[in-house]
């Protein structure tokens, strides 16, 4: 009985509430970012559904459900219905992994689906799944928008977790562990978050993270523009908008992994000075989101202010400056470890 | 029905390249985000690169030239509204001054300060939706709502003297239909004063900007010679480094009397034309305040007839809308209506560039010389 709670109720009570909450949280997100941008350029944004558009997303969810679903004559149907959800339930599934307490809280449950000790990889891997939707979706719309999309999807993808990998390992290095539990309890251990020691490993990170979720200025495989919607120009309806919430919780993911690994996941600033230790009043999940935001914030902030690059720009900043800078971090890294520790 | 027949018509036989799989015909337009209307550029891509392009026009032909032979000379005038339709005044301003001449009628200093002045605030109110539309293309999409911005200030200016706010009539042959209203120079000289520190704002975002340079130094490069035997004219030709501006080459209106500078480019690439086209939105300023300091007290209308029926002859007019040269060549056999009205519209010579410029290009840089070109299809189709 003890086994079946610790193993299957309570797994299944803390997905409910995790999915329940990042459903939410990507529906207002939505929202969140039509009223940033709209601040930023000196309109209202919506304003009808609800106070100040508080029920818009809602009103854009219904929306998307009544539409017609179509699908097109030539498009390979199989793939094209399954597509939207290869892109979608990765992102999801990412959740399982990414810390949102220290595991002493939720009543010696731990602020976590689960702790396993490759958790890192295991983030990585499914979320390069993810890109496989974007593939099938653009390949089987059967269509030539949609083709360019899906390659210049794929070739980007390609190249920035190439980068992305090398980016991380500079944190790896001083963790010394896969576990994400871990890696934070590490930055309490030493008593510093891993930004402040790899900053640059940071950087290429969030350059990265903003490539694989497909944001201005790495948008290319949609290109509004361009490719008039790149890989979903083909898609309507319901699907259309699982690519939506799968683009949106990517950002998530990215920030949450931003935030775990470089700015010390759930620890309130400064975890060890014991002076400030009335900030723990605030509780542990509370500090993760807030974090969250910040960079949820910059993923809007970004969009709002840059032009979109071009493909071939986008690849020569991939493989000819964020790779070598990211592989001298790592050596450099692994240096001063090897030296003096 | 052949199913190459297009590309057959298009690009010439397809035998030559038939085993090469990579290459792909795609169709950007007529509904496409980033053709500006309903331009229709048949694309031959091998991979992202542009190998070969093709533009079909046609799809907003109203045969505008053709229903003018059939109207009085003062009938016609709206019809030039909807050509560059955002850019009436300017449209207005070529056919007007056109008949003017055809007629011998002088205009008073009044009516000339005050056609000037509203040409150059539709010079500005044009290049701000060029801007905008350029800057999302390329993705920017902020400057966009930051350009709209000013630019319905203009527009409300244009309504508070026109009653009307994009295909305005805004001229009359002969002169001006009513005086400016009450207050009207306040209002200008508030917009005119704040102007300049908008600029900067859109600037601020752009000229700078590493992604903006990288996407438009190099792209679409022309040179002087060539712009001119493309034919081009505005400020396509001038950001290749030609100095020619038709209100310094063949002053018209007033704009003899005002001090401006003509910016030019040097490589002719599309960052030069950015450059120029944001340069001469201040200049238009310069322009707009000497006119309101300026503004000579007086009648609003000259000696025209009261039935236009011009001598036999033919006429060209021409003038520098935003896009470029706007000429007008009218010939008239002395009845109420012309025999033939032949418009010489910017957008349709300049667009023939994009073959030229878009080869080699990538797919991505193919939108954003659509938008370097600052077409309108309603004068490309006319």
């Amino acid at each position: 009985m003890e086994i079946l709670i610790k193993f299957v109720v309570v797994p299944l009570v803390k997905i409910a509430v995790i999915v329940g909450i990042l459903s939410g949280g990507i529906a207002y997100l939505t929202l969140l970012e039509r009223k940033l941008i709209a601040r930023m350029q000196h309109r209202l944004g919506p304003m009808r559904v609800g106070w100040h558009g508080l029920l818009q997303p809602i009103a854009d969810g219904l929306k998307f459900i009544i539409k017609e679903d179509v699908i097109p004559l030539k498009a390979d149907k199989v793939l094209f219905s399954i597509a939207p959800a290869i892109s979608l339930i990765p992102a999801f599934v990412v959740f399982a992994v990414i810390p949102f307490g220290p595991p002493d809280s939720m009543w010696g449950t731990g602020g976590y689906v689960t702790d396993v000790n490759i958790a890192l990889l295991f983030v990585l891997a499914v979320s390069s799944v993810g890109v496989l939707g974007i593939i099938l979706g653009g390949w089987a719309s059967n269509s030539k928008y949609p083709l360019l999309g899906a390659l210049r999807s794929s070739a980007q993808m390609v190249s920035y977790e190439v980068a992305m990998g090398f980016g991380i390992i500079g944190v790896l290095l001083l963790a010394n562990t896969l576990s994400l539990v871990e890696v934070v309890e590490k930055q309490k251990q030493m008593g510093v978050w891993f930004f402040f020691v790899q900053p640059i490993s940071f950087l290429i990170y969030y350059i990265c993270g903003m490539a694989e979720t497909n944001r201005l200025p790495f948008d290319l495989p949609e290109a509004e523009s361009e490719l008039v919607g790149g890989f979903h120009t083909e898609y309507s309806g319901f699907r259309f908008s699982l690519f939506f919430i799968a683009e949106y919780a990517n950002m998530i993911t990215v920030s949450s992994l931003a935030v775990t690994l470089f700015f010390g996941g759930w620890l309130r600033p400064f975890p060890n000075v014991s002076s400030l230790a009335f900030l723990d009043l605030i509780p542990a999940p509370l500090w993760f989101v807030t974090k969250v935001f910040i960079f949820l914030y910059i993923f809007i902030w970004i969009r709002g202010t840059l032009p979109r690059f071009r493909f071939d720009q986008l690849m020569n900043i991939g493989w000819k400056v964020l790779l070598p800078v990211a592989m001298a971090n790592v050596m450099i890294t692994g240096a001063v470890l090897l030296r003096f520790i | 029905m052949n199913k190459n027949a297009m590309e057959d018509d298009i690009f010439g036989p397809v035998g030559e390249t038939i085993l090469d799989a990579n290459q792909i015909t795609i169709n950007m337009g007529p509904q496409h985000p980033s053709t500006h209307g309903v331009l229709r550029v048949v694309l031959k891509i091998d991979g992202e690169r542009v190998i070969d392009a093709d533009c079909v026009i046609g799809y907003l032909h109203r045969g505008t030239e053709k229903i003018v032979e059939n109207r009085t000379y003062v009938g016609a005038v709206p019809y030039f509204d909807r050509t560059d339709y955002i850019a009436a005044v300017s449209n207005n301003l070529g056919y007007v001054e056109c008949v003017e001449k055809m007629l011998g009628v002088e205009m008073p200093p009044r009516a000339q300060y005050i056609r000037t002045m509203m040409t150059e605030f539709q010079r500005i109110a044009s290049h701000l939706l060029w801007l905008a539309t350029h800057a999302l293309d390329i993705g920017a999409m902020t400057v966009f709502l930051y350009a709209f911005r000013e630019r319905e200030e203009i527009l409300k200016l244009m309504e508070a003297l026109f009653g009307a706010r994009l295909t305005i009539h805004a001229f009359r042959i002969g002169g001006l239909q009513l005086d400016l209203p009450l207050g009207f120079l306040d209002a200008c000289r508030k917009f005119s004063d704040g102007f300049d520190a908008h600029v900067d704002e859109y600037e601020g975002l752009l000229t700078n900007n590493r992604i903006w340079l990288e996407r438009t130094k190099n792209v679409g490069v022309i040179s002087g010679p060539d712009a001119i035997n493309l034919g081009l004219t505005g400020p396509a030709l001038r950001g290749s480094g030609v100095n020619y501006d038709i209100r310094r080459a063949r002053p018209y209106a007033a704009y003899a009397d005002f001090d401006f500078d003509i910016p030019l480019g040097e490589k002719g690439d599309t960052y030069d034309r950015y450059l120029v086209r944001v340069e001469e939105m201040r200049q238009s300023n310069r322009i707009i305040q000497q006119c309101i300091s300026r503004m000579p007290p007086g009648p609003i209308r000259g000696k025209s007839p009261r039935v236009i029926k011009p001598p036999v002859g033919e006429y060209y007019h021409s003038v520098e809308a935003p896009k470029g040269e706007l000429g007008y060549y009218i010939v008239s056999e002395g009845k109420t209506s012309p025999y033939r009205c032949r418009i010489r519209p910017p957008s349709f010579v300049n667009l023939q560039a994009l073959r030229t410029l878009v080869k080699g290009h990538l797919v991505a840089d193919v939108v954003a010389l659509i938008g370097t070109l600052d077409i309108v299809l309603g004068e490309i189709d006319r």
